[in-house]
């Protein structure tokens, strides 16, 4: 939290060393980031653990966790075909991995003096990595099913030919933009939101702190915008992990069944 | 006018971008209502393609965001 009257939105992505570890010039320390991930890491495999009991008649847990995995499940069939079966825990773990760690960062732990919560997926170096992998994972099940004739891709069907110097730069201009849409896509609409966050929930503190009518007012109804905007934060986690995962199988769908 | 005073405003201008996104966003949403509305059999099966549409019209409005940014903190 800045101090009093200083607004500094982008102190809460300072990625600090918890646990220095050095091997010879390489900073390997553990970093909030990656006690973060890591948590993300517990939280989704506890999760799944409690609930893969495979019971015939499923309880609570088990219906939980099945209507999350048969959600991407049913995602990837629509959009990939019977052949996408074998992508389904790959989609499963980049949208489970990216939705926890998204809800995990809008924990108030900010109530316990010293701590902060903090959001992996709000750097671009962690999405940056997400899309890397299911870019590569596309061009990887592309040229390994169809060799070289992934390339008809940049060409779509009953194009005239008169049009093809247009639609070919196009075309693979915007296959190259994909993974950096991807990330920047989910990096900057977490940066964006924590930022809105913490600019008024400075507002709320600075206009309470002030003591005159009007700071209390300002105060007050930051107060109630920010209750709105943190519901509409919960909706932009799952938002944008769905968006992920719905874009990496359309991109899986390309490689899979050419176009 | 001195380079900060510039920057800022830069920035400012930069920002216009994400309310034309908004734009775009709500044209996305309110045209899949209209559909939806009239053959609500068929919404369901539009969803995917409502999603993707967000999700394209947002990017733009998300680049002009990261284009402000840009410029207050890096440049």
């Amino acid at each position: 939290m800045a101090a009093a009257g200083k607004i500094d939105p982008m102190h809460q992505f300072t990625v600090e060393p918890l646990v220095p570890l050095h091997i010879g010039s390489y900073d390997i320390s553990l970093t909030n980031s990656a006690a973060w991930m890591l948590a993300t890491l517990v939280v989704i495999a506890s999760f799944m653990w409690g609930g893969m009991k495979r019971e015939v008649v499923p309880g609570r847990w088990q219906m939980a966790v099945e209507g999350v995995t048969s959600f991407i499940d049913n995602l990837v069939q629509v959009n990939i075909g019977p052949e996408g079966k074998k992508f389904v825990p790959f989609v499963f773990s980049l949208f489970a991995f990216i939705l926890v760690a998204n809800l995990l960062g809008l924990l108030p732990l900010a109530l316990v003096p010293g701590w902060h919560a903090f959001t992996p997926t709000s750097h671009f170096s962690i999405t940056g990595v997400l899309a890397i992998l299911s870019f590569s994972l596309v061009l990887i099940i592309g040229f390994w099913r169809h060799g070289l004739h992934f390339f008809s891709l940049f060409v779509p069907h009953g194009t005239p030919w008169y049009m093809l110097p247009l639609i070919i730069p196009i075309e693979i201009v915007s296959f190259l933009v994909r993974p950096f849409s991807l990330a920047l896509r989910l990096f900057v609409a977490m940066m964006a939101g924590h930022i809105l966050m913490e600019v008024f929930g400075s507002f709320i503190v600075n206009g309470f702190a002030s003591g005159s009518a009007v700071g209390f007012g300002v105060g007050l109804i930051s107060f109630l915008f920010i209750v709105g905007v943190g519901a509409l934060e919960l909706l932009i986690c799952a938002l944008q992990a769905y968006v992920f995962a719905l874009l990496t199988s359309l991109y899986l769908n390309d490689a899979v069944n050419l176009h | 006018m001195d380079l900060q005073s510039a920057k800022m405003i830069g920035a400012g201008l930069a920002a216009i971008g994400t309310g034309a996104a908004a734009l775009g966003v709500g044209f996305v949403f309110g045209s899949f209502l209209q559909g939806a509305l009239r053959n609500p059999a068929a919404a369901d099966g539009q969803q995917g393609r409502l999603f993707l549409g967000f999700a394209l019209a947002e990017l733009l409005g998300l680049m002009a965001f990261t284009v402000a940014l840009l410029i207050l903190f890096v440049f």
